[in-house]
This record gives structure tokens, C-alpha cells and sequence, in this order.
């Protein structure tokens, strides 16, 4: 049975694992997991003497470079200038698309989520989106979502933007733009192919041999349970401080 | 010529029925001036968030203040949903405008141009597109063609914002933080709060006047000092994290909002 703690610590590392090779990564609001995976793929690089990474986080003043107010990242994006950022949703298809807005009928919704933020732009412009989604339910993984914040594939008009993986509390899933549908890459462990089966709502591709996905190693896990829990305070307190006490 | 007046004076500028324009919880927000706003009984407003609000557009659409909200997102950060923004839609109480942030900067942006709409990338697709009939969809007139949506020009009667310092000729001190700037040139009236008034000029060089908002482009200023609490106010001040988890328990009933809010009233009188 792995702990709160340990959970977490799993996907930071699958985070960091998934932006391999990207330059500039770009990290948006209410984001303390995905701001932590950023973090520690810059660290690791820096030790391992590769070229250095950059991280735009919003909301921090020491982890963002921008001088031109809000606009610059939207900007930035749409230069190619961003490599990867993330999105989530209180709703995701089997199609990518997502849904930040609601249930039910708009405008006045059942459930009503804080609003679609920039993922109606950014997915179309930012060509390594990782949707990032802790809870793992039917609730959520949907078959067609209420609401399209967001669409993850346009064949009417050109764009360089879209999902690149799903992760959350289960697994991870690799997405296929032009298929347009999730992939299954790697189960969280204690948890099944068949636990995945049970709490996803759409269909999806699932190849014979399914990997666990792997633990942080004990480098990896020294570097992210000290240099970065303290880089991502700033930001996150709250968060950086309920991993250090679960220490 | 800016003017300097008390708080209550500087809100008195607002009217009900206008559209006010507030920054995102870092840019640093009027939190003074917007329990001031309460007080003074102002409704009926065209809110729009730039791109996104939290703490200060819960609090005006809990106290009944708003009629519209242009937004594209209302949330409390890691203090986590808006309370009065989902009662308020779940009852219907305002027109809702959902927007995604770059469309907002964009219709500022076109304001501040002189222009009667911005190009924007991306968005189609988004059934954001299906709910705001004032956003098109054209084929591109230059280059390949090609679709891409276009979004009218923002004009706010009034740009509402709180910053650590102005001189006496009325010049603000906005940092990096321009999207003050171009709420600013978009809107018809800016009034501003800030920590402190200072006695050198922050026009004097190129250091200070980089990250400063021209006098031209503001009104009226007040001073109030902790003018951003319980939020933020960059390089001043962090959030009060106990704070704001507070309102968000509170908040949770109309009830539990009515106590905050005459609680969060009175301590802000105090302050003043």
C-alpha cells in the first residue's frame, strides 16, 4: 500500500519524466504537482550536465522569466516558444477534449468548475500538453464531455498544439492525434489493468503487455523531497509543506 | 491631471450599471476599494476579470454587486472553488460570459489599439465559441486564409486596480505586471489604490520609469495601506493564507458569507 506521499512523489517523477528533451515549459495556476515535475526535470538536467530548461510558472516571481505582463506566456506560445504545459479537467473524453466549465446544461450548470482558464488557446499552440488529472472515475474519464473547454484535435485548421499523455492516480496513458484516442502505457502500482478498466468511462486502446509505472529512484527522490519541495514553496506553500510533514 | 482623494471618494467614481475591469489575484487587486464598492451599495456591475479573478470577484457576486462576469475562471487558488460564484450560477443570479484568458488580454488589447477587434489563435474547436455569439469566426483576409476567430474590443467604463506606489504627479509603479498598463489604455477611467505615496519622481530614469503607468492613463489615486489584503500585493506583502482559507469555509453558506462579510467590512473600515 504506497502512501499519500509516495503517490505523489510518482507522478512528479513521471512528470519530469514525460518532458524529456523540452526546453521551455510553461506551468499554469492551481498546479503544484506539475510545477514539482518541471522543477525536478530542470534540477536533474543541471546535475547531469545537460542544456539547461526553462520553467515559466504562474503565480511564482523566482520560477518566471516574463517581463511583459499576463500576455507574454499566451505570446510565447504562440511564437513556439513553449515546448510542453499542462492542462486538466473536470471532465475528459476519449477524444482529449476537456472541460473546465461544467455538468449539464449551460450556463447554469450542476457542477459548475472555475472556467476554461487559456486551454482554449494553449491546446492548440502548445505541441507537448500533458493532461494531468488525479482522480481516476467514470466521473470524470467520460465518453463525451458536457462542456468542450477545450478540443484536442482539429482537422479543419493547422495547429502544432495538442495532447501528448494522460497521467493520473492510476496510470498513464499515451494519446495518438491521429487515431484521437488514449493509448494505456503504464499502471501505477497497486492498481490493475483491470482497476483501470473499471474506473474509466471512454474507450481505449490497450496493448498486451502493460508496464508498472516505475518508482523514483533513491537519486531522484533525495533531489525532490529537498531542493525542490523548497523551490516549489514559494508558490505552493500549503503543498510543499504537507509533503514535508508526511515526511 | 490625477487626483489624489480618500478611498470612499475614489470609489464614489464608480457607478452601478458600469463595466469595471480587475486584475488577476498577483497583479495586485483593490481588495480596500472593493469592500469600500459594498459598502457604498454599487451594483449591477459588468465585471470583467483580466484575465481570471478569485477572492474579490466571489466577494462582489456573493454581496449581489454583479450583473454580468466576463471571465475565464473564478477561483481561490489552493484555497480551492469559488463558493459564491457556483451559488450564483447554480441560481442563475448574473449573465454569465465565459471567456479564455489570451481573448481577454485580446479585447483589451484592441481597445487599447483603437481597433474594433484582435485576431486571436487557437479557440476553435471550443464550444467557448458557441456561447459567446460575440466572438467570429472569419476566413483569414491576408496570407493562406484559413479560419481564425476574432473577439470585439474590451472597453471598460472603469480600470480598478492596487499597486505599492505612486508619486505626487500621479505616475504608478507597476513592475512587470503590464497588464495593468493595458487595462489602463483600454479603459475609459483608471482609479488606482496604493501603499504609499512617495516624493521622488517616477518618471526620473529609465530604471524606475520602465515599470511605471504614465499619469495620463490614471485619474485618481487613494491611498490604502494593506490595500491588497487578504491577498497578495507583489514585493509588499504575501497572502494571508488563514485568511483566505476563512472566507472559504465560510462562504460556503449565504449565511456563513453574510458574517464574513460584515466582519471583513469593519476590518476593512478599521484599516482605513
Amino acid at each position: 500500500m504506497s502512501s499519500d506521499r509516495e503517490r505523489r512523489e510518482t507522478l512528479i517523477a513521471t512528470i519530469a519524466d514525460l518532458l524529456d528533451g523540452v526546453r521551455h515549459v510553461a506551468v499554469g495556476a492551481s498546479s503544484p504537482i506539475p510545477a514539482a515535475g518541471a522543477m525536478l526535470l530542470r534540477a536533474r538536467e543541471m546535475r547531469d550536465g545537460k542544456p539547461p530548461v526553462r520553467i515559466s510558472i504562474l503565480g511564482s516571481q523566482k520560477h518566471n522569466f516574463f517581463t511583459n505582463g499576463g500576455i507574454e506566456l499566451f505570446d510565447c506560445a504562440a511564437q513556439g516558444r513553449v515546448d510542453a504545459f499542462f492542462l486538466g479537467g473536470g471532465q475528459i473524453d476519449g477524444h482529449g477534449n476537456i472541460n473546465l466549465v461544467g455538468t449539464g446544461d449551460y450556463p447554469r450548470t450542476d457542477v459548475r468548475w472555475p472556467g476554461s482558464f487559456g486551454s482554449a488557446y494553449l491546446y492548440h499552440l502548445i505541441p507537448r500538453v500533458i493532461l494531468f488529472r488525479e482522480e481516476h472515475s467514470p466521473r470524470v474519464f467520460v465518453p463525451k464531455v458536457d462542456f468542450i473547454s477545450a478540443k484536442a484535435t482539429t482537422p479543419e485548421v493547422a495547429r502544432r498544439g495538442g495532447p501528448y499523455a494522460l497521467l493520473t492516480n492510476m496510470a498513464l496513458f499515451d494519446f495518438d492525434r491521429d487515431a484521437g484516442r488514449f493509448s494505456l502505457r503504464s499502471v501505477h502500482a497497486p492498481f490493475t489493468p483491470a482497476d483501470i478498466r473499471e474506473n474509466t468511462g471512454f474507450a481505449y486502446e490497450e496493448p498486451d503487455v502493460i508496464a508498472e509505472t516505475p518508482r523514483p529512484d533513491a537519486a531522484t527522490l533525495a533531489l525532490l523531497r529537498g531542493q525542490i519541495l523548497d523551490e516549489l514553496a514559494e508558490t505552493y506553500p500549503g503543498f510543499a509543506r504537507s509533503m514535508k510533514q508526511a515526511a | 491631471m490625477t487626483e489624489i482623494v480618500a478611498l470612499d471618494a475614489l470609489v464614489s467614481r464608480i457607478a452601478s450599471g458600469q463595466t469595471l475591469a480587475v486584475p488577476v489575484d498577483r497583479s495586485g487587486v483593490a481588495m480596500a476599494a472593493t469592500a469600500e464598492i459594498i459598502r457604498a451599495g454599487i451594483d449591477n456591475l459588468h465585471l470583467v476579470c483580466v484575465p481570471i479573478s478569485g477572492l474579490q470577484g466571489d466577494l462582489l457576486i456573493g454581496a449581489g454587486a454583479v450583473a454580468t462576469l466576463e471571465t475565464s475562471a473564478i477561483s481561490l487558488g489552493e484555497a480551492g472553488a469559488a463558493p459564491r460564484f457556483g451559488a450564483a450560477i447554480k441560481a442563475g443570479s448574473f449573465r454569465m460570459r465565459d471567456a479564455t484568458c489570451p481573448a481577454i488580454h485580446a479585447g483589451l488589447i484592441a481597445a487599447q489599439h483603437g481597433v474594433p477587434f484582435m485576431p486571436i489563435a487557437g479557440i476553435i474547436g471550443s464550444d467557448l465559441l458557441a456561447v459567446r455569439p460575440d466572438w467570429k469566426v472569419i476566413d483569414s483576409p491576408v496570407g493562406d486564409g484559413g479560419k481564425v476567430v476574432v473577439v470585439p474590443a474590451i472597453k471598460p467604463d472603469v480600470a480598478l486596480f492596487h499597486a505599492p506606489e505612486a508619486d505626487r504627479d500621479g505616475n504608478i509603479r507597476i513592475g512587470r505586471f503590464r497588464e495593468l498598463a493595458t487595462m489602463a489604455y483600454a479603459a475609459k477611467r483608471t482609479l488606482v489604490t496604493v501603499e504609499r505615496i512617495v516624493d521622488r519622481n517616477l518618471l526620473a530614469t529609465e530604471d524606475s520609469a520602465a515599470g511605471v503607468l504614465p499619469a495620463l492613463y490614471v485619474d485618481a489615486i487613494a491611498v490604502a495601506e494593506r490595500g491588497a489584503w487578504p491577498l497578495a500585493l507583489w514585493d509588499e506583502y504575501p497572502a494571508d493564507e488563514a485568511e483566505i482559507a476563512r472566507y472559504a469555509a465560510m462562504a460556503r453558506s449565504e449565511e456563513g458569507f453574510r458574517a464574513y462579510l460584515s466582519t471583513f467590512l469593519s476590518h476593512r473600515k478599521q484599516v482605513a
